[in-house]
């Protein structure tokens, strides 16, 4: 491990900083547009220096004997409180941290961009940037963070960005709740996080990520075998983690917050919950998986579990949504299952490790044509003035490059050759099937899901039926054109990158081919869901509602996404509020309110009785004195001595 | 001549002046009068410090220095004292101290 390569990589946090506390600051005091350009250069610095890194660390420097090295970028004592334990500030630079560096600095140069035109005139502009600095400061301290307790910090930091994104709009009360509710799930979760970090640390004796994921490292080969309720202390750890990476992940059952936070302005949407912070908790577990893999193979089945259940719910519940940014932030939830499934799969090293590389794949392709198709539904939304599909329609002709990137993404999301989605998912399904063909019939049958609630999106917005629109929906400005076309260029191509060749389990590169019988079964179904969806929705037809009536069951479990909520609801209400919140109130009100209570009685009755001696009549208090006086005196005469 | 008198009899003298002062201090209604009777502790005090002094310590002046202060001291006081009567008196109409009695409870 060699030191100070790379320390410039501290830099992009640091601009992004600066930028923050300028905006922050100064913001109300000038110009809004001047926030967003310095916000913007901000972003496009670290942009710039992102991909230097990215090619100097894979292409200039290369292999090291064989593997990607890890470098300590940076590194400085923060808090220390032993001579062991000590919490470092450090930049951890390694394949996966670049390659996340690279998917948020472009997702949130993209953003920046494209808020220009998207939230031109709005209220709070200046906020908004200062916001989106926020938050890209603190996903790249995430992502490069080189120990779990910096992470940790950062982790809270991009929820705390989230929550204040959401509640943009904060003069509306749906937007007010679901930062309340997208803030109080996810710091439920995190709780986790924090659990199994200190329990893991505890029991390592380090914060260090490279020490506690170094596989012949003293961290894994003296985890303990010591267990409780009959699994071990590490797999209790990184299980909580794991949790808390659920939480911000968005997996079942921590999910309710994701829908929601759709409230927030559009751009955000596609920056935090899409493309970089929901897959921070894939992250997290990936960052950690030497532990997983090594030490606690339960708690990796458990993320398999969790995320193959996730793809699948989310996907059912996708099927009936109106809300277009509902759909996406269903979907969101469905892939992000699909790579919590690949890690869960996945093994150790080489051909074993294909989950793990399927996984951060899906990832960096999920970021590109899921930003696209947010950004794509913003500016539908800006042209339309509504998030619901049932009033659109036919909107190709109005809005041609939305509709062409809009195809482009929602082709790569649906795992059609030679978009970038086919092969992260061929990848994934391979590692499925190699683990256990029940997971890749799952993830078969939510391919198919897919593809049919994404076409049913794509037709019922750009086709279907003619529709007269109150004003006529207008193509979006160049800034906002700009960004979706890049990303379209990006979600079209980047499939092809050789991908195991840069980013594996072990850092060492392995060679992988598309598996045509895993992939056609999965462009077959991918196929048959785009066909259901133009024969039903191309043109407009009764088949839907028809449909829809057959399967009236279902379709309201699904329409109300299975209750979930309610489910929340009423635990808060009946059990929280009606029952432990009584108790502790009772308790409150009586118990520790009446001690001080009667205290303060208590004291007032004494005052009530002593008060007459202050008569105001100065002789008495003479007569007082002396008296005391005179006490004393004896007592120093006759006791004392 | 002066010193044939034994310093107890001062002492008796003074002890008799202290408590005179005292008793007026504690039973005269009139303000004017109490603050004569504190003026007969300081000066029975006056008394103790010039005698001892004078039978202890006979080259040293401490004691007589000492009660001029006091001398100075109490007029000072006295000075104080009757221009918070004079007030009293112009906002009460009089000063009896057992009318003087609105800080109370």
């Amino acid at each position: 491990m060699s030191e100070a390569l790379y320390s410039y990589t501290v830099l992009i946090p640091a601009v992004l900083f600066i930028s923050f506390l300028i905006t922050g600051l100064f913001g109300g005091k000038m110009n809004p547009l001047i926030s967003g350009f310095i916000s913007t250069a901000a972003i496009l610095f670290g942009l710039v220096v992102s991909y230097y890194t990215a090619y100097q660390y894979f292409i200039v420097d290369g292999l090291v004997e064989g593997a990607y090295p890890t470098h300590v970028a940076f590194d400085m004592v923060w808090l220390s409180f032993t001579s062991t334990l000590s919490i470092n500030l450090g930049v951890l630079i390694d394949p996966i941290s670049i390659l996340l560096l690279v998917v948020v600095t472009t997702v949130s140069s993209m953003v920046h961009i494209y808020s220009f035109g998207y939230m031109k005139g709005e209220f709070g502009f200046a906020r908004f940037y200062s916001f989106l600095s926020l938050f890209s400061f603190s996903m790249i301290g995430l992502v490069v963070a080189s120990n779990l307790f910096e992470m940790y910090m950062f982790w809270e930091l991009v929820g705390v960005s989230s929550y204040l994104l959401i509640g943009y709009y904060y003069q509306k009360p749906a937007a007010v709740n679901a930062s309340k509710k997208a803030f109080i799930v996810t710091r439920f979760a995190d709780f986790g996080f924090l659990t199994g970090m200190l329990l893991l640390a505890y029991f390592t004796g380090t914060f260090d990520l490279v020490a506690l994921t170094d596989p012949n490292g003293l961290a894994i080969a003296s985890a303990p075998v010591m267990g409780f309720m009959g699994l071990s202390v590490v797999t209790w750890a990184v299980g909580l983690i794991f949790i808390g990476g659920a939480g911000k992940s968005a997996m079942f059952p921590l999910h309710i917050w994701l829908p929601d936070a759709m409230e927030g302005p559009t751009p955000v949407s596609a920056l935090i919950h899409a493309a970089t912070m929901v897959v921070a908790g894939v992250y997290l577990v990936a960052r950690l998986f030497p532990i997983y893999v090594f030490s606690a193979p339960d708690a990796l089945e458990m993320v398999a579990i969790v995320g193959a259940f996730t793809s699948l719910f989310a996907a059912i519940i996708a099927v009936t949504q109106t809300d277009i940014k509902r759909v996406l932030a269903f979907s969101t939830m469905s892939q992000i299952g699909y790579m919590m499934l690949a890690l869960g799969v996945s093994g150790y090293g080489g051909e074993a490790g294909t989950g793990y590389m399927a996984s951060m794949f899906h990832l960096f392709t999920h970021a590109m044509f899921k930003s696209l198709l947010f950004l794509g539904a913003g500016a539908i939304i800006h042209a339309v003035h509504s998030n619901y599909m049932t009033e659109m329609g036919n909107l190709r002709k109005y809005l041609p490059i939305t509709h062409i990137t809009f195809l482009i993404a929602a082709l790569a999301i649906s795992g059609i050759y030679p978009m970038s989605g086919f092969f992260s998912k061929d990848e994934i399904l391979v590692a499925a099937m190699a683990n256990n063909p029940v997971y890749f019939w799952i993830e078969w049958a939510v391919a198919g899901l897919t593809a049919f609630y994404m076409f049913r999106l794509y037709f019922s917005i750009f086709w279907g039926e003619k529709r007269e629109y109150e004003h006529t929906p207008h193509e979006a400005p160049l800034s906002m054109t700009i960004p979706l076309l890049l990303l379209a260029v990006a979600s079209a191509v980047v499939g092809f990158i050789p991908f195991s060749q840069f980013v594996s389990s072990d850092s060492i590169p392995f060679d992988v081919h598309i598996h045509w019988n895993i992939a056609i079964p999965s462009l077959l179904i991918a196929a048959a869901g785009i066909g259901v969806a133009a024969f039903m929705y191309l043109k407009p037809s009764m088949t839907p509602d028809k449909v829809a009536g057959r399967l009236s069951r279902i379709y309201r479990l699904s329409y109300n996404k299975f209750y979930i909520d309610e489910i929340y609801l009423w635990f808060t209400h009946t059990i929280i509020f009606g029952i432990v919140s009584q108790a502790a109130s009772w308790f409150d009100r009586h118990i520790i309110d009446g001690f001080l209570n009667g205290l303060a009685s208590l004291t007032n009755v004494v005052s009530e009785k002593t008060k007459t001696l202050q008569s105001g009549q100065l002789q008495h208090y003479g007569i007082y004195m002396v008296s005391g006086v005179l006490a004393l005196f004896l007592i120093f005469i006759y006791w004392i001595s | 001549m002066l010193a044939d008198i034994p310093v107890e009899h001062y002492s008796y003298v003074a002890l008799f002046v202290f408590f005179a002062g005292i008793y007026g201090f504690f039973t005269r209604k009139n303000m004017i009068a109490m603050l004569i009777s504190i003026e007969l502790i300081l000066n029975a005090i006056n008394l103790q410090f010039v005698a001892f002094n004078k039978y202890l310590y006979p080259d040293l002046m401490e004691g007589m220095i000492f009660s001029l202060f006091i001398i100075g001291v109490a007029a000072a006081e006295a000075a104080v004292a009757i221009a918070i009567i004079i007030n009293v008196y112009r906002r009460l109409k009089t000063i009896n101290i057992e009318k003087v009695n609105s800080m109370k409870y």
